[in-house]
């Protein structure tokens, strides 16, 4: 444990993306299996324990700490898991025995829930204050070490000479601690077989466009079409599997049958799950929202929300691997395939397009139902995994904006633990506020202690981590889109909402009324 | 005698009455006992100034020489008016001293700066039992307790064979952290030289002289960036950010610190490898201090005095907040 409490409190620091990769090359040497898989599966968001919360935690300080001391540091370090962790009691002598994070990981998932408390004090005792400092982190999830899933596999990749893209074609079929993984890097075993049926194959994605990017690029080499604002998927058909594929790589065919079902072919595809009205049009992300996170699917959503793929490319057909072919090629490929019906799919048209200035004003122009913005697809690019900058661009639409103001701040995490961050904002509907939408990112450091400073002077209540504030200060409010929602007291949902600028100059009386949103929804 | 009556706090700081004195007084006075050379204590412009022989000369070094200066050597007293002064060690810096004062039958220690760690630069804190101490807490709060500073210069040097082509500045106070970090590298087997910046040389002079050997050291300022890869580079912790650092070679910024406990104070001074290295007393030894010299009365001092306070109050000692001003929250911590 001690060793892998070592790295996160490195990681932590380290800002640069190389130095990050060494510090973790260097633990995979140095670590023994089990201990670096599970800290892989640590980074890259694998590991969960249920059992473990963090009242749990506080309830425990309470235990060993004077409360006084305890409210006075826990107010002076600003994140609970780090108080706890510096102020726990130290032990006069070295620990006899120091877990290791392969046997508390092991201990965690066996261990019964009234039996985590017991476990977790006696570990507390044996570490030191980052050891302590990382196992609370590990066990509440999200260790924000500034370490995304990806650069944590591209570190195990390049540790052991291999190519990332290797690692993500093999990584839904492997599991905790990743022996074999490890073991194929170390050169000591072959790489881990990709089951030959309907498993999960890397993303493509795309990178924001910026305007200033189009004049180095000729409109010639470029297709272009809609970007559907659904949810990307994969659907993976062979030899009698049918998987539906989120981004993450997650399984979400169990809320989709009726696409499982439709996919009576052998082929892998890329697009974008919708769901659509009579019109066969999209309807709008919400209606889609009702579909997932459903562990049943009862048939009347099945017929009032059927879900449907609009489809972008395609990465395998028939077990031959199309990737490496350029995108006009598999392009054409696809429109041959759906010469034949496909139910519940269609495919994404391609737009004609000769000159930016017309792509421009299509985008422009588009603002119906379904619509994030534009794609726009170098003809010759392979199918790669990940982001990589250059073949694909995505051009989204301007975002809408709204005057809110701020009704509720709470404490943020990470770097952010000591400053009120999260924002709750709301519009104003007959003479009080409702709130419209909650948002955290968008500020530079200046301006979110500025924020700070001011919603600790203005505050009139305060829950927990959270306080209330008088009405007085109004963000600009960007969104993509603006959807009814039944689970809104407001009635309405904001769709990728972020603080655009401060408006310290607004009265909050001048902020927007719930009605403006109300005629913005799509 | 009710020791507020001959001890207390005036507009210049500290003041010992019957002996017509100040202690470490922040504006210049007639007659002052200083406890050790650091600027918020060892000001410039007093007449007289009674002090270890080191910190006279830390003094002197620093363009703070009173007109006058006193040398009184650890474990000797003097009498001032009808007050006896005496000089212990506080382990702080070099010369570091608490100052001893009795008075009419009583004792009051006012500890200075202090902490109970091995440090090879100084003597160590020597605990003078006595009827009030005046206490610093400059890390008064439990969550403040140092690691083993052999254990900090140990991942130091792991950075430093981790990123050979880099290399890692240090930012250290330049009166005793300095000359503290290096004494250790070299305890830890680093013989290489250890290049300075230009604003550390002459404190760690001073140090040879008075006895402490540090090794080769290089000014940091010559040697080209190549010939700096994979060096330890020092530097006053001003220094970190300035001008004066973009010539070095993709420096793995470190800071030694007892603050770099706390992660947000280390990421707020954009810190990659903070080192828990401290010169003051821990949550940890502040306690024990206070029941090792077993003094009745407490009065805190120099930076989180609530909890402290609030400790010694469960202990039944009678125990205040002394609001000193003239103390900035120590940048050599
Ligand atoms: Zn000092
Ligand atoms: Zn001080």
């Amino acid at each position: 444990m001690m060793a892998f409490a070592r790295l996160l409190d490195s990681l932590v620091y380290t800002g640069g993306r190389n130095a990050k990769l060494r510090l973790m090359a260097d633990y995979f040497t140095h670590a023994p299996d089990p201990d670096r898989g599970y800290a892989l599966a640590a980074l890259t968001g694998g590991l969960d324990f249920p059992n473990a919360k963090p009242a749990l935690i506080r309830d425990l300080a309470a235990r060993r700490v004077d409360p006084v001391l305890f409210a006075m540091s826990y107010d002076y370090v600003g994140d609970l898991a780090e108080t706890v962790a510096l102020i726990w009691p130290e032990r006069p002598q070295p620990a006899a025995h120091v877990p290791e994070l392969g046997e508390i990981v092991e201990a965690l998932r066996l261990t019964p829930k009234d039996g985590v408390a017991g476990l977790l004090e006696g570990w507390l005792d044996s570490l030191d204050a980052t050891g302590r400092w990382a196992l609370l982190k590990l066990i509440t999830g999200g260790l924000r070490v500034g370490v995304s899933a990806r650069l944590a596999k591209t570190a195990v990749a390049e540790w052991g000479g291999r190519d990332a893209a290797e690692i993500e074609e093999v990584w839904h079929g492997l599991k905790p601690p990743y022996a074999g993984l490890f073991a194929w890097a170390e050169g000591l075993a072959d790489r881990p077989a990709v089951e030959d049926g309907a498993t999960f194959r890397p993303f493509m994605l795309a990178t924001p466009l910026e305007e200033r990017d189009l004049a180095g690029l000729d409109p010639a080499d470029f297709a272009a079409e809609w970007k559907w604002d659904g949810i990307r998927v994969q659907v993976a058909a062979r030899g009698g599997t049918r998987r539906l594929f989120a981004r993450s790589g997650d399984d979400v065919g169990g809320a989709f049958p009726d696409i499982l079902e439709a996919a009576t072919f052998d082929a892998v595809i890329d697009g974008e799950l919708l769901v659509v009205a009579p019109d066969g049009e999209p309807a709008s992300f919400n209606h889609l929202q009702q579909r997932l996170n459903r562990k049943t699917v009862t048939p009347k959503m099945l017929r009032d929300y059927p879900a449907h793929v609009r489809v972008y490319d395609m990465l395998f057909c028939e077990g031959e691997d199309l990737r490496p072919l350029p995108f006009a090629e598999r392009r054409a490929r696809l429109e041959r395939w759906f010469a034949r019906p496909r139910p519940r799919l269609d495919l994404s048209p391609l737009l004609p397009f000769e000159s930016w200035d017309q792509l421009a004003a299509l985008r422009d122009a588009a603002r119906q139902n379904g619509i994030e913005g534009l794609m726009l697809k170098r003809k010759d690019s392979p199918y790669l995994s990940g982001r990589p900058k250059g073949p694909w661009f995505k051009w989204k639409r301007d975002a809408l904006t709204v005057d809110a103001v701020l009704m509720y701040a709470q404490r943020g995490h990470g770097k952010r633990s000591s400053y009120y961050s999260d924002y709750t904002f709301g519009a104003w509907s007959g003479g009080a506020l409702v709130p419209v939408g909650k948002a955290y990112f968008g500020f530079t450091d200046e301006e979110l202690l500025q924020i700070d400073r001011w919603v600790r002077a203005n505050t009139v209540n305060r829950f927990g981590p959270v306080r209330e504030v008088r009405p007085g200060l109004v963000f600009e409010v960007a969104f993509d889109s603006v959807h009814a929602s039944g689970r809104h007291k407001s009635g309405v949902a904001l769709r990728f909402p972020r603080i655009a600028r401060i408006r310290w100059d607004k009265p909050a009386a001048e902020a927007d009324r719930l009605e403006a949103l109300e005629a913005l929804i799509s | 005698m009710d020791i507020e009556n001959w001890l207390r706090v005036t507009p210049q700081g500290l003041c010992c009455v019957p002996g017509g004195f100040h202690i470490d007084p922040w504006q210049p006075v007639a007659r002052a006992v200083v406890t050790h050379g650091h600027s918020d204590h060892a000001r410039a412009g007093h007449a007289a100034v009674l002090a270890t022989p080191p910190t006279l000369a830390i003094m002197a070094a620093r363009g703070a020489a009173p007109e006058r200066g006193q040398g009184l050597d650890y474990g000797r007293s003097v009498r001032i008016g009808d007050v006896s002064v005496r000089l212990a060690p506080a382990g702080h810096v070099l010369g570091s001293a608490q100052v001893v004062l009795e008075y009419e039958g009583t004792r009051a220690v006012v500890s200075g700066d202090y902490k109970r760690r091995p440090d090879p630069t100084c003597l160590p804190f020597e605990p003078v039992p006595c009827d009030l101490f005046v206490t610093e807490a400059t890390f008064g709060l439990p969550v403040f307790r140092h690691p083993d500073d052999a254990d900090e210069i140990a991942r130091l040097l792991h950075s430093v064979a981790l990123f050979p082509e880099r290399c890692h500045l240090v930012g250290v106070y330049a009166l005793g952290k300095c000359q503290r970090v290096i004494r250790l590298l070299r305890a830890a087997g680093y013989d290489q030289p250890i290049y300075v910046h230009g604003g550390l040389v002459e404190m760690c002079r001073l140090y040879e002289e008075w006895g402490v050997a540090l090794g080769e050291l290089r000014l940091a300022t010559g040697p080209s960036a190549d010939e700096l890869k994979g060096q330890i580079v020092l530097a006053p912790p001003s220094a970190l950010a300035d001008r004066w650092a973009r010539r070095l070679p993709d420096p793995v910024t470190a800071l030694a610190s007892g603050w770099m406990r706390v992660r947000l104070r280390a990421r707020q001074r954009g810190v990659e490898l903070p080192l828990v290295i401290s010169d003051h007393a821990d949550w940890d030894e502040l306690c024990r201090t206070i029941d090792e010299v077993g003094a009745p009365e407490l009065w805190v001092t120099h930076g989180n005095e609530d909890a402290l306070v609030h400790v010694a109050g469960q202990k039944g000692i009678a125990a205040r907040a002394l609001y000193l001003e003239g103390y900035e929250e120590e940048e050599a911590a």
